[in-house]
């Protein structure tokens, strides 16, 4: 998994509440085997039309948002299907970050598990966000996650909350199964209390 | 000498700690706490990506034992599908996951056993699903298996690989929410309609980072297949896992069954399964009331579940919303709907049924819809389907008549397997097909590219096949 560090970078914005999974990646699109090549296919059902050509006005089909690496969107964003391909194709079109009032749970952990930091912050500013995105590739934001401070076109700034055990990986780029693999001794150990207390649960 | 008071525990408290490997985040109430997992359930489209992270960094499954495979998403439906052709993209994750089984040593259920359906139908049918446990699968409604009293929830394919290589978790504890549901619900309402009455009454984001256990005497009331139906639609109101204490009609349901603990093993199991309900007095950080007679059957207008009404009611009217983003959006939903605000829910025709998935597939679901379907006709416009959750339900239904009743009606009666719930395969609606459906999303796209569906109960959508619109079953 790729670092994350520091990050400025065009936002997009798509102030729409309950933004499912079904609609950031669609369901004729999770027939892979594979993490990668997903990107084409983000929001496909509403960036494109049924011919194949885009839709002139989906935000991420603009001129100025085309390379948009930051989202600022609406409440309750990723909820539904807990496929992790929603993540991987917003990875794979180039979304690094992506600043919401809420975020559903099952999506939240996914962004982390990818290198993609979700960002929650109140309404309010999420709507300073949003007027700041608003203005195409002049909306440079720029999100610090060693400070957790995240830095407007014109100077403003915004401090944000997150994990410190998710920051950590993120910062690091930590695949969390090789830190958990560590821990072998200590879940054997839980194991073989279970294995007394609980025999039913194994066969041998 | 006094004894330090123990503090009443929820069922959930009381899982979360009977699985604590390690508390990473020693000194905070809410630090990652690493988690055991008892089992895991995986299907072709999830899990192939959590192989190939195995395969490419060298790792071992850390219990194959632990895990069960049965494939779903992808299955053809149709009535013979030794001879059906599958999609090419679908057939290589079909493939692929039989291949990966094999190599990896997990058991594997293909499609053409009768135990093969949906994994969520199929864990608990086979006594893979048991009180107590911790139980993930990379599925959203895998909060089904909460009905048993296991702690169960969705996950993506990196913690799917994470569970394959370590057997644990890195998770937070969640807050505790109950639903007390008391009463005794009026003829023809169901699970799900109270289901989807708690989505309209807390949305879709109200469950957002709770487990919510269901109380009271209406959720008492429940056979265990109704208890799944309400969990298995946590999700949809935001909460990752639902719950409902076990008790002895879940007792009665896991004993005998192919994976249940057998003989000693099952009374002992029993005796631990019986301290698991919440203690008198457990403090719940949010609670929510509601009584079985209010809850009429349910059918949604919109693009989310929470776009809910009661059958009696009429498309509302975006100019009635004061808040501009609520107001947009159902706006939006109206459009893609092709719906008029003030128009009767009752007026509203449609093409298709589904009846079927993890949240109405069961056999319970199968006599609820031959009961309304016998001696009467599938209206001419109608094409409705009948999907059986698993193989084992298919042959129980059989068994009971009910799939000639269903037949005789007009119904296709097909075979076990997701379908169109999601629509991956060829199960899907044509563009702007408006189907009464007895799954749980009624996102945009979900039944097929601008599909249209309405959600409600076995009982309501054979109303609705029968008469070719929206239909209180109460006046059929």
């Amino acid at each position: 998994m790729d670092k994350f560090l520091k990050l400025s970078a065009i936002a997009a914005p798509l102030p729409m509440a309950n933004i499912d999974t079904d609609m950031i990646i669609p369901q004729q699109h999770l027939k892979t085997i594979k993490r990668t090549g997903l990107g084409q296919f983000a929001f496909s059902n509403i960036r494109y039309h049924d011919d194949g050509s885009e839709r002139a006005d989906f935000v991420l089909n603009k001129p100025a948002y085309r390379k948009a690496e930051i989202l600022v969107t609406g409440a309750n964003f990723g909820c539904g299907s807990s496929r992790e391909h929603a993540p991987w194709a917003l990875m794979d079109f180039g979304i690094k970050c992506i600043i919401a009032p809420s975020f559903a749970d099952i999506f939240y952990g996914n962004c982390f598990k990818n290198g993609i930091l979700p960002i929650i912050l109140p309404q309010e500013t999420i709507d300073l966000l949003l007027d700041d995105a608003g203005r195409g590739a002049n909306a440079i934001i720029t999100v610090d996650l060693e400070n957790q401070e995240i830095s407007g076109p014109d100077g403003g700034k915004v401090s944000f909350e997150v994990d410190p055990y998710r920051r950590h990986c993120l910062l690091n780029g930590l695949d969390d199964i090789g830190l958990t693999l560590q821990k072998k001794d200590v879940i054997q150990n839980y194991e073989a209390k279970k294995r007394l207390s609980q025999p039913w649960l194994f066969k041998d | 000498m006094t004894v330090p008071e123990q503090k009443p525990k929820t069922l959930y408290d009381k899982l979360w700690q009977s699985h604590i490997v390690e508390i990473q985040d020693a000194g905070e109430d809410d630090g990652n706490c690493l988690i055991y997992i008892d089992r895991q359930i995986i299907h072709e489209v999830t899990s192939p990506q959590a192989f190939e992270g195995l395969r490419d960094a060298g790792r071992k499954l850390a219990n194959p034992q632990a895990m069960l495979a049965v494939p779903d998403h992808n299955v053809p439906t149709g009535a013979d599908r030794a001879t059906a052709v599958n999609a090419e993209d679908s057939q290589i994750q079909l493939d692929v996951l039989a291949k990966n089984c094999q190599e990896f040593g997990v058991e594997y259920i293909p499609m053409l056993d009768d135990r093969q359906g949906i994994v969520h139908i199929v864990g608990p049918e086979q006594g893979f699903t048991q009180p107590g446990m911790t139980i993930v699968c990379g599925d959203s409604h895998t909060s089904t298996h909460g009905a048993f009293g296991a702690l169960a929830f969705g996950i993506g394919t990196s913690e799917v690989e994470h569970v394959m290589a370590t057997q644990t978790l890195i998770l937070k504890p969640q807050k505790n929410m109950r639903i007390d549901v008391d009463g005794i619900l009026g003829a023809g309402v169901t699970a799900k309609d109270i289901a989807l009455a708690v989505i309209g009454h807390i949305g879709t984001a109200g469950g957002t980072s709770y487990v919510i256990e269901f109380t009271g005497t209406a959720i008492r009331g429940l056979s265990m297949e109704g208890r799944m139906t309400l969990c298995n639609m946590s999700i949809e109101a935001g909460a990752r896992s639902g719950l409902v204490a076990p008790d002895q009609k879940t007792f009665d349901y896991v004993m005998g069954r192919a994976k249940s603990p057998k003989g000693a093993a099952f009374e002992q199991a029993v005796a631990y399964w019986k301290s698991l309900p919440s203690d008198a007095g457990a403090i719940y950080d949010k609670e929510v009331f509601l009584r079985a007679e209010d809850i009429a059957p349910q059918v949604t207008w919109g693009t989310s579940p929470e776009n809910v009404l009661p059958i009696s009611g009429i498309v509302p009217n975006p100019d009635d919303v004061e808040n501009s983003e609520r107001k947009i959006a159902m706006q939006r939903a109206l459009d893609y709907m092709g719906l008029t605000a003030g128009t009767k829910l009752q007026d509203i025709t449609i093409e298709r049924v589904f009846i079927g998935s993890c949240t109405n597939g069961r056999i319970e679901d199968i006599r609820a819809a031959a009961a309304i379907a016998r001696g009467r006709t599938v209206h001419s416009d109608v094409a409705a389907w009948v999907v059986p959750g698993s193989g084992l339900v298919k042959l129980q239904a059989e068994e009971e008549g009910l799939d000639q009743i269903l037949i005789d009606a007009g119904f296709e009666w097909r075979s076990p397997g997701c379908s169109m719930c999601l629509a991956m395969n060829a199960d899907k609606l044509g563009p702007r097909e408006r189907c009464a459906s007895t799954s749980n999303r009624n996102f945009e796209g979900r039944q097929g590219p601008k599909g249209r569906t309405h959600l409600m109960s076995p009982a309501m959508a054979a109303a609705a096949a029968i008469t070719g619109r929206l239909t209180d079953v109460r006046e059929l």
